[in-house]
């Protein structure tokens, strides 16, 4: 049977090999936590702590400020030593609060309900929402404006994104092999929420022993469909989850629920999980560290707001081939300036780039228009006329050409022969017109 | 944190963090050594003068770029293989006859090699940026400045050091004078012909006589995925539908007899092969969005076989490619490829 995917695409090395068969393991507790009051897609957090508040772990620290946004809480219990604008890993300075952590590791409040199960939709989503649960396959849009569509947008299908198509990165897949009954409960509990009764888990096929996982946690659930897909990148990303799953296509600009979908990612659906259960807000993530430039590569339960710093020396250091230090998956991530940022709910990977596997992006050619980035493109766009037009300063053109419908997945840069910075032209383009 | 690198050494671009193995200049080597077949096949049959012809033209499309990129502080990129493929395209596509002393043609493949690069590529802003395929324009500016030597054929001797071989007339030529049943009493028998003319033992331009060679070259780019087949087969397919209902003539009166052309005979002969697989291909002068290449390869397919027919030159492959690159900008336009979702939207 051929398997679920999408047109066009890309095959990029999966290099999952480092990282897959480390089990998870508890990060070490930092000295220090800087908890960014804006980790997720909308409007930053508002701080109800003052410096030299003692908080527990779990405490709220942040509320949210407005619909699209999501509480933040302590990850470690201590003082809150400073709330200052500091660096993230985009390189924004964010409202941030610093806590000391006194070792202690003291719960504010966490209560083990097993029978989370009869909670009416509306409890349920309650506790997401005090949970502070985002996106958490890197996008970190808040979960619960996913789970609260307009009355005239039924949703009928949830879909569980363990594509983990970017190559490195293998927290996903670790979550399922560890935690796969959680997982299924998560979905569960997403389904009851929105009143569902289909529910996709969407895994690439080389996580054989991911799907296997799965499949048996799933067994006794009929409305649960575990689905391996094509591997190809960007086989996660949502649009192409949804089109590879059920057939539909999301109209352009349009959100997964105008077509009757909600897609969320297997770590998400765990915090989901652990929120219902045990009201367990989201302080902390799995984390893949991982490259060909670091010594121990691992899979690691970090804090929220523990600095890649503290990351880098626990895995070892770097090598000395170490180049690039990327947050998140090689695909979209970031590559950072400087070591002391934190790691956030949406920061899926540390990726470590060895000097020499560096592509340069100041030195590419003229666009031969070969078509490659056309073929591939997954969102069926043009990206070799955006980059020319965006490249020649005529930025509203490049509208013409659906600008806005590019997510950024990097496929065309991929496999453009001139290495043209395709995304970044992209990027200038959409920040300098207006949809 | 003592071996954790100082903060200053972190390099830093933009996503995404991999590449693809591709190059530009790797992609351009592959389409030479892809005619290399070809070009064997015409050093074969014209001797050493098809092997003259073709090295002028490389040189002096790759010096023309050089000095030309040095005088106008552009970076130099002779590197890439973009105008060494442009002076083996134009040699590929001239007469062999052109190695001649007396009379003295030997300054026009220099002359064709520096328009093509110059004019057609680098004045236009250079690789990426040229409206029309290089090779393409110089050849067609020497068929026009010199009507004479560009339409001397000398037959294939296969004698290697023969630098002076009979003169005769090419397969498309001896059809449009004289008719197809003097062109199978050239060639002994139909069978025969076919032959000769798929291994490329004929007149014509020194790489585009052997579709075999053509064929071998064509196919490794379609296996490497350089090229897809939209562009060739619908150039390819559109001259043999419209030379079987356009090409035949009755032979009593010499009018055209509808649904009895021989289409084998016009795909065999002429620049098609080496036009259709790697001249109508060149990736900067043809549209990018794949069914646009297949009005694009339609396009040319009809404008050959209208030249061929009705047209004053017997072969019409080089003006059909040229009339279609001015259209390959607005045909990318209007047949922008489809936006995921898009289709549906419409249907709502």
């Amino acid at each position: 049977m051929a398997l679920a995917t999408f047109k066009g695409g890309i095959h990029p090395p999966d290099k999952k090999d480092i990282a897959k068969d480390r089990a998870i393991k508890e990060a070490k507790s930092p000295q220090r936590v800087v908890i960014p009051l804006s980790q997720h897609l909308g409007a930053p957090c508002k701080p109800i702590v003052s410096i030299g508040q003692e908080v527990k772990k779990g405490e709220v620290i942040g509320e949210p400020g407005g619909f699209v946004s999501a509480p933040v809480h302590s990850s470690v219990s201590g003082k809150v030593i400073a709330i200052a604008e500091f660096p993230n890993a985009m390189g924004r300075m964010v409202n941030s609060v610093v806590i000391e952590n006194d070792g202690k590791e003291e719960w504010a409040s966490l209560k083990d309900n097993p029978d989370y199960i009869k909670l009416s939709a509306d409890e349920l989503k309650e506790k997401v929402k005090a949970a502070g649960i985002v996106g958490m396959g890197g996008a970190a849009f808040p979960t619960l404006v996913k789970l609260s569509p307009p009355k005239e947008k039924p949703i009928d299908t949830i879909i569980i994104n363990g594509a983990e198509c970017e190559p490195y990165l293998t927290a996903d897949y670790r979550l399922m092999i560890e935690k796969s009954g959680e997982i299924v409960e998560g979905l569960k509990i997403l389904m009851r929420i929105l009143g569902v009764n289909k529910g996709f888990i969407g895994i690439e096929n080389n996580k054989p022993d991911a799907i296997e996982k799965m499949k048996d946690a799933a067994k006794n659930e009929p409305n649960i469909e575990v689905c391996g897909l094509e591997v190809k990148y960007p086989q996660g990303a949502e649009k192409m989850l949804i089109s590879a799953l059920t057939g539909r296509e999301v109209p352009p600009r349009a959100l997964p629920m105008d077509v009757r979908v909600v897609v969320q990612n297997v770590g998400t659906a765990l915090a989901v999980y652990e929120a219902a259960r045990y009201g367990k807000p989201l302080i902390e993530r799995v984390v893949t560290v991982t490259g060909e430039g670091i010594k121990n590569a691992a899979n690691l339960m970090v804090k929220i707001g523990t600095l890649i710093s503290d990351i880098v020396e626990e895995c070892g250091g770097f090598k000395d081939s170490a180049g690039k230090v990327v947050s998140g998956g090689p695909m979209m991530g970031f590559a950072l300036s400087t070591l002391d940022v934190p790691v956030t709910k949406g920061t899926s990977g540390i990726l470590v780039i060895p000097e020499e596997g560096v592509v340069h992006t100041d030195e590419f050619g003229p666009c031969i228009r070969c078509g490659r980035c056309i073929d591939i493109c997954p969102m069926g766009l043009m990206p070799s006329m955006l980059s020319i037009l965006s490249e020649k300063g005529h930025y509203e053109d490049t509208k013409e050409y659906n600008l806005f419908d590019c997510f950024e997945c990097g496929s065309c840069a991929f496999v453009c022969p001139s290495k043209r910075p395709i995304v970044q032209l992209v990027r200038l383009a959409k920040s300098l017109t207006k949809p | 944190m003592a071996d954790v690198k100082k903060e200053h050494e972190l390099i830093v671009t933009v996503s995404p963090h991999v590449r693809d193995e591709e190059t530009t200049s790797r992609i351009m080597w592959t389409v030479n050594m892809a005619l290399l077949p070809a070009f064997f096949m015409g050093f074969y049959f014209f001797g050493l003068k098809a092997l003259f012809i073709t090295a002028l033209c490389i040189i002096s499309s790759v010096l023309s770029e050089y000095f030309f990129q040095k005088a106008v502080n552009r970076k130099v990129t002779v590197n890439d293989g973009s105008s060494f493929l442009t002076g083996l395209l134009l040699g590929m596509n001239l007469p062999p006859s052109l190695w001649s002393f007396n009379p003295f043609t030997i300054h026009v493949p220099i002359i064709g090699s520096v328009i093509a690069v110059v004019i057609t590529k680098q004045f236009f802003g250079g690789l990426g940026y040229n409206i029309f395929n290089p090779a393409l324009i110089g050849r067609a500016f020497l068929l026009i400045s010199f009507p004479k030597a560009m339409t001397i054929w000398t037959e294939p001797s296969a004698a290697f050091f023969a630098l002076d071989a009979k003169t005769t007339a090419t397969p498309l030529g001896i059809l449009k004078e004289d008719g197809i049943a003097k062109l199978i009493e050239a060639f002994g028998d139909k069978l025969n012909l076919y032959a000769e003319l798929f291994n490329g033992h004929r007149a014509g331009s020194i790489g585009e006589t052997s579709v075999l060679a053509l064929l071998i070259g064509a196919g490794f780019l379609l296996y490497k995925r350089y090229i897809t087949w939209h562009i060739p087969i619908s150039f390819l397919g559109t001259v043999a539908v419209l030379a079987w209902i356009f090409g035949g003539k009755n032979p009593e009166t010499g009018k055209m007899l509808l649904f009895a052309g021989d289409p084998l005979i016009h795909l065999l002969s002429g620049g098609l092969m080496l036009g259709a697989f790697f001249m109508a291909t060149d990736y900067v002068t043809c549209p990018s969005v794949r069914k646009g290449q297949i009005v694009f390869g339609i396009g040319c397919g009809a404008l050959t076989m209208l030249i061929r027919i009705k047209g004053g030159y017997p072969e019409g492959v080089m003006f059909a490619i040229l009339l279609m690159n001015c259209f390959a900008p607005l045909i990318d336009r209007s047949m922008k490829s489809d936006v995921f979702g898009a289709v549906k939207e419409k249907k709502k």
